[in-house]
């Protein structure tokens, strides 16, 4: 049993899918959900004990060994972003069935809910799977399935945004296909690690082979239009305002993170250890990310539709991420791969707040939420703690990533860099303190019917993060160790 | 290699060139569609071409003497499943546009952006 755990992790979500299909009961597809989510969770957690106790682990699929047949990988990095993964897809379950009555047609939840656990396969795919090929087909599967799921928003918008995110993620998807041809093309294999090893055999990343750029400005440009980086975001924005809540919540946390995930497995892994990565293409991604934190930050400011405005606070908070890993030294890389885990749980935190504002008054503009401090203390707690975890106050998770951030910025001598990411914490300040202004201290709506507070499903799972966010702001050894060691993994130091 | 030996390529980067045109500058969402299934077949071809070897057969065991120099059918393999992708993106972007028509009366993309914008 445990030797088949690997595979357990991706066939889950896969069979529960059709499962959800055809048990068409909403009651029965919702604890489908959730015992699929929870053993992946459980599953992921024994996996990374097993990667921290013995090392790496290699599972050959159908037996086929290494360089022909299809193996997943799990080392020190894809066990931390499968946690992610899965603990934002636990946490989910139990919050969507009341999100969904609310927000889907009852005779669509079905589809609602295989959809959610494909898109889970996908994600969880692309993070085990050791075969470069394999990750193109589980990106496709996962960008699917958030088409359709996002497709299913209440507001005709959410048909639209649908669309021009599948134009554009089936570009860049296309781009990373044609990368990973190329790929091929040069080493005839397409196994991660041997082709860093036939690379490195053939001296091809030293002698700097035109076909491997071309390979690797394909590859980069792809997968920046999947993360969202600065000027490749234009889908995102759409994308999370008009989806339902609960897809909203889990792309949020999860999508961008994974391809964040296979950005530095092509550049570290296959293209050796960062040395060559900081001289080039992690000079080309420096700008995009500082612009991302510092225009995502500024427009978020002016958004009245609050789920808008934290799509461009994701945005600003992706910046973080590739600011740290352009560095390409272990703290950097550390504080990168850290803010991957805590951006999880506060953006997973303030949506889930979004989505209970939406299930109690149904609208995120910002008029709406006036005297929802009074109406949803919990709610609004939990907001306000999200909101300080973006910030990076002290106590929260978001402190810790930021900390890394600036002091690994300092290591490298980039004072102004370091000031940016300063700023763009302020930044961060204004926006969510404008709609804390609107909810604690101003007037209620005279009008308005009385609307109280979200109900215990939908509390439960939010209040959970907001304990997360707190613990691993106190006590971050955990994702810390682990983190670092994914760094050195990449980096190629120690371990 | 001369110009001729690299027709395949040549062609595979014209048409995902004006796949990608297509993309970009039709408003059109059907338009846009079929740009950008000419855009992913272009790497179809791409695939294909890489997987030819000069004077090669089809990969299959032939009596006689010898070794027989063979097409590597990977990059085929491969491009079947990126084939069934694009298949299930085209059916999830022509629904999308079904869905899109019926609520909005309109696949311009112009069209519904001042219909979204009077609201």
């Amino acid at each position: 049993m445990n030797a088949h755990l690997p595979v357990l992790q991706v066939i889950l979500p896969l069979l529960g899918a059709p499962l959800c299909m055809l048990t068409r009961s909403a009651r029965l597809n919702w604890l489908i959900t959730i015992a699929v989510s929870w053993s992946g969770f459980v599953i992921s957690l024994l996996l990374a004990q097993q990667v921290w106790v013995n090392g790496p682990i290699t599972y050959n699929m159908g037996g086929w060994v290494a360089p022909w047949g299809i193996t997943y990988h799990i080392d020190a990095l894809n066990a931390f972003v499968l946690i992610i993964v899965t603990m934002i897809a636990a946490l989910v379950a139990p919050y969507a069935r009341r999100s969904i009555q609310k927000e889907i047609d009852r005779h669509r939840q079905a589809v609602f809910y295989a959809l959610l656990l494909l898109c889970q396969a996908g994600l969880l795919g692309i993070v085990i799977t050791g075969d470069a090929f394999n990750m193109y087909v589980f990106l496709e599967l996962s960008s699917l399935s958030s088409y359709a799921l996002i497709a299913m928003g209440k507001r005709r918008r959410g048909l639209t945004a649908a669309f021009q995110y599948l134009i554009m993620g089936t570009i860049g998807a296309t781009f990373i296909l044609i990368g990973i041809g190329l790929l091929y093309n040069l080493t005839g294999t397409l196994n991660i690690l041997d082709l860093a090893e036939q690379l490195n055999k053939h001296h091809l990343i030293a002698t700097g082979n035109r076909t491997l750029i071309t390979a690797f400005a394909f590859l980069t440009v792809g997968l920046s239009l999947k993360l969202a980086l600065f000027p490749l975001h234009l889908w995102l924005p759409n994308a999370y305002s008009y989806a339902p809540s609960v897809v909203t919540i889990f792309l949020a946390a999860t999508a961008t993170k994974v391809a964040v995930y296979m950005l530095l497995r092509f550049c570290f892994t296959i293209l050796g250890h960062g040395a060559l990565f900081q001289m080039t293409l992690g000079k080309i991604i420096l700008l995009p990310s500082l612009c991302a934190i510092f225009i995502g930050s500024i427009v978020a400011i002016f958004q009245y539709d609050i789920k808008r405005m934290l799509a461009y606070s994701s945005i600003a908070q992706i910046g973080y991420m590739t600011l740290g890993i352009t560095m390409a030294t272990p703290l950097g890389l550390t504080a990168g791969i850290l803010h991957l885990f805590n951006h999880a749980l506060m953006k997973g935190l303030l949506f889930m707040t979004m989505g209970a504002v939406i299930y109690r008054v149904d609208s995120v503009y910002l008029s709406d939420f006036r005297g929802l401090g009074k109406r949803m203390p919990w709610t609004m707690a939990a907001f306000v703690i999200g909101g300080l975890s973006l910030m990076g106050v002290p106590l929260t998770a978001g402190f810790i990533s930021k900390w890394y951030l600036v002091k690994s910025a300092l290591e490298c001598g980039w004072w102004p860099v370091a000031g940016l990411i300063l700023i763009g914490s302020l930044l961060a300040v204004i926006y969510v303190w404008r709609v804390v202004e609107t909810a604690y201290f101003n007037p209620d709506h005279e009008l308005e019917q009385r609307s109280c507070e979200a109900p215990l499903s939908l509390l439960l799972p939010m209040w959970i993060l907001v304990i997360a966010n707190i613990y691993f702001g106190i006590n971050s050894d955990l994702p810390l160790s682990m983190a670092a060691r994914a760094a050195n993994l990449l980096l190629g130091v120690g371990v | 290699m001369n110009l001729i030996g690299h027709y395949n390529y040549l062609i595979s980067i014209f048409l995902m060139m004006v796949g990608f045109f297509v993309v970009i500058c039709r408003g059109n969402l059907i338009k846009k569609l079929i740009g950008l299934n000419i855009f992913s077949t272009s790497v179809f071809i791409l695939y294909i071409t890489m997987g030819k070897v000069a004077g090669g057969t089809a990969p299959i065991v032939v009596p006689g003497p010898g070794p027989h120099i063979y097409t590597n059918p990977l990059p085929h393999v491969l491009i079947l499943t990126a084939i069934v992708v694009g298949v299930a993106t085209t059916a999830v972007g022509l629904a999308l546009t079904v869905r899109i028509k019926e609520r909005y009366g309109t696949i311009e993309e112009d069209e519904i952006r001042l219909k979204d914008e009077s609201l």
